[in-house]
């Protein structure tokens, strides 16, 4: 008896329990779509064909972000492999497991310019984990065991396979193949469990804190440490702020919660990190987006700073406490070591410093107020959605002022929920996602907030959604702009609105319809919360709700480029 | 005021295709400076041995050696900064010797440097000299006066005094 390489691939496949994959056949796959065909055929895997290996590579992320498998996803060697590139790097920024396949040219090819050859290593190599091509027929399976266990071990990412179409059709001795229950890598061993002298060092600097704050991101979500971190918050009995990656890691009901931090933060957000004295960073790398100008960043703050990644630490802001490792194992052990201390936060010191957070809470920084004679408002529509779910939907978001307003006003209260493109801000994300989030979860509510712009991008999935039924509610909050580039535009290039307009915007309904879904118009405040109702209901279609919004909306509050997190611009 | 300083570092990586180029890579995306780098292999085949020159602060060369440790392709690394090491490059020059007279010089100053003249041609010779980066460079300015037609420098390589090594630990 012999087995294929694509054979092999897919008993790679199936000891991984892989039970969906994204992606899009071509020449250099061609063997290995044949054994996906049998895999259909027996019902072990299912393979989702999206219209773009984008889409795939997205979906891919999407089914991985709200689950707690990685996301694979199989494209063809040259175009079907660079258009692949983008949802990788965006993985790569996200930290989501994902296992890319890519076809290759035949080996005795590789180097000759040869038909759809593209050195995808190479071009990978800068936002992957990790990359592989494979030469040996007999390396394929330990490197599959590999590129799992890179992807979704230590600080998760995407681990790129590239293998040529030669190897896929030789054949070795079943007797020969077995895959590998275990591997090791002698470069490779992420610390998880912190070092034990720091976490006591943190546990004592927490004790003497007045102005304390937990600053967690989405390393605590891809930890799957929630728990941990609301047991944790609960002890201290602090301020929590969540970034844009980690919202829904702590709830966004609880009464700690003061909101998301960074550029589009809460007013009590960014003033209780600039007010504090020990600021807890959990899972989170001090982005940009969440420090504003270094030099003005928490002027007050010591740093206890938790992460797998040794990289992150120290990378933007100098940790004094820095505690490599899993939040999910380092979180229980420093909530114990604070407990055994025999000294707690001062209490009146805690009192006074909730005194002064409620009141920055007084502002109300998130307020807005929807007139009925006036265009929609898109934080009206998501406040409805989220009161009409109860909060408890998957909702998925392009980039831009929607991800923004979505952000804000969806309140989260579990983790996973939020499926956004943070790090590398990828307009085109929403849709793709939303079909990996609904197939990892046929029967719950699955929405994809996006703009007019962004929807555009990756539009052609929707025909994905048709052959697969994805019954998803795109809520397409159109304002006729690429609404935070003229936001930009209108705050710091005197209003010049360079290449802003969307003009010749297509009808959305009639597209919708076209690919054959239920297309709806929305126009007036009064009809926004009807016709989400009556998306929602209907639970075998997807329905585009094409929503007319104010053309000229502001995301508010917004810490401008270059000023400190004490001084937002509140409208 | 952050103190710019020279670090080497030892690096051994994976012997594979690709290696170099994931560090190679990531000093070019993340912007830090390479002053020379040198690779081959070692008595063990699946093992590379790295020798890099950087500059940065403190700050910088932290996240050098973070980031460079994550790259799985690297298997351990030291930078030799923190240890006390010899550092040696190897330099081969070809000199104008456009008479007797420059001959005799280029000889001279050769003897003084301990470098050997290699090869020799009609009006060329090519020298041999191994050294730290302050002896190689002294020896370029002593011989400025010949005509350099070409210099080639293998870059630093670097290794930890006394019986301290840089190597994989057996695990049993």
């Amino acid at each position: 008896m012999e087995l294929s390489g694509a054979e092999i691939f897919l008993e790679c496949l199936k000891a991984e329990k892989v039970d969906t994959i994204f992606g899009y056949p071509g020449g250099a796959v061609l063997f290995l779509y044949d054994a996906l065909e049998k895999a259909e055929k027996e019902n072990t895997i299912r393979h989702i064909l999206a219209r773009h290996e984008q889409g795939a590579v997205h979906a891919a992320e999407g089914y991985a972000k709200s689950t707690d498998k990685p996301g694979v996803a199989i494209v063809t060697s040259g175009p079907g492999a660079t258009n692949a590139v983008t949802g990788i790097a965006d993985a790569y920024m996200d930290s989501v497991p994902l296992v890319v396949i890519t076809g290759q040219v035949n080996r005795d090819l590789i180097g000759r310019d040869a038909f759809q050859e593209i050195d995808i290593v190479g071009i990978t190599r800068p936002c992957v984990k990790h990359n592989f091509l494979v030469t040996k027929l007999e390396e394929l399976a330990p490197t599959m065991k590999k590129a799992f266990y890179l992807a979704t071990s230590g600080r998760p990412g995407p681990v790129l396979v590239d293998i040529p179409k030669d190897l896929t059709a030789e054949k070795m001795a079943k007797a020969d193949f077995s895959y590998p229950e275990t591997i090791t890598i002698r470069s490779y061993d992420p610390t998880t469990k912190g070092h034990p002298k720091q976490i006591r060092a943190a546990a004592k600097l927490i004790a003497q804190a007045k102005k304390p704050i937990i600053y967690s991101g989405g390393g605590v979500i891809l930890s799957r440490a929630a728990e941990e971190l609301i047991a944790f918050s609960h002890e201290l009995d602090c301020p929590v702020t969540n970034t844009l990656m980690g919202l829904g890691a702590y709830p966004a009901m609880d009464k700690q919660f003061i909101g998301m931090l960074g550029m589009h933060g809460t007013y009590e957000a960014n003033m209780a990190m600039h007010g504090a004295d020990v600021v807890i960073a959990i899972g989170a790398r001090f982005d940009d987006r969440v420090t504003g100008k270094l030099s003005k960043f928490c002027p007050d703050a010591k740093f206890i700073h938790i992460d797998i990644d040794p990289s992150s630490i120290s990378k933007n802001v100098s940790a004094d406490i820095p505690i490599v490792g899993d939040v999910k194992a380092v979180l229980p052990r420093l909530l114990a070591e604070y407990c055994s201390l025999g000294e707690t936060i001062d209490a009146n010191a805690l009192k006074q410093w909730w005194r002064q957070v409620d009141e920055w809470r007084g502002q109300d920084s998130l307020a807005y107020n929807q007139k009925d004679d006036e265009p929609i408002m898109a934080q009206y529509v998501i406040d409805t959605l989220w009161q009409l779910t109860e909060g408890d939907a998957y909702i998925t978001s392009d980039v831009g002022q929607h991800q923004m307003w979505a952000a804000q006003y969806y309140k989260f209260n579990k983790p996973n929920r939020w499926i956004n493109s943070g790090g590398l801000g990828t307009m085109g994300f929403g849709l793709p996602a939303a079909m990996g989030v609904q197939l990892a979860h046929p029967n719950e509510t699955v929405a994809c907030i996006t703009g007019d712009g962004s929807i555009q991008m990756c539009i052609q999935e929707l025909a994905t959604c048709n052959q697969y039924q994805l019954p998803l509610n795109i809520i397409n909050l159109n304002n006729g702009y690429l609404g935070m580039v003229r936001q930009w535009q209108e705050f710091f290039y005197d209003k010049r609105y360079a290449m802003s307009y969307m003009d010749a915007l297509p009808d959305f309904v009639k597209l919708a319809e076209a690919y054959g879904h239920v297309g709806m118009k929305i126009e007036r405040p009064c009809d926004v919360e009807g016709a989400l109702k009556e998306a929602l209901s209907m639970k075998d279609r997807l329905v585009f709700l094409d929503i007319i919004t104010k053309p000229e909306g502001n995301v508010f509050p917004m810490i401008p480029a270059g000023a400190g997190q004490n001084e937002m611009k509140l409208k | 005021m952050k103190t710019i300083q020279r670090h080497t570092i030892s690096i051994l990586l994976e012997n594979e295709s690709g290696a170099l180029s994931r560090v190679a890579g990531l000093f070019s995306a993340r912007g830090y400076n390479i002053e020379s780098v040198n690779v081959s292999m070692t008595n063990d085949p699946s093992l590379s041995r790295m020798t890099l020159v950087t500059c940065g602060d403190e700050q910088t060369i932290e996240q050098i050696i973070k980031q460079l440790n994550k790259l799985v392709d690297v298997v351990k690394l030291m930078d030799l900064a923190e240890h006390k090491h010899i550092e040696r490059e190897l330099m081969m020059v070809k000199i104008a010797a456009k008479n007797i007279e420059a001959c005799a010089a280029i000889k001279r100053i050769a003897d003084i440097f301990r470098a050997r003249i290699i090869d020799i041609a009609n009006k060329t010779y090519t020298i041999e000299v191994t050294g730290g980066q302050a002896k190689i460079e002294a020896f370029l300015e002593a011989m400025n006066d010949h005509g350099i037609q070409e210099v080639v420098r293998s870059g630093a390589l670097g290794i930890v005094r006394g019986s301290a090594t840089l190597k994989v630990d057996e695990k049993a």
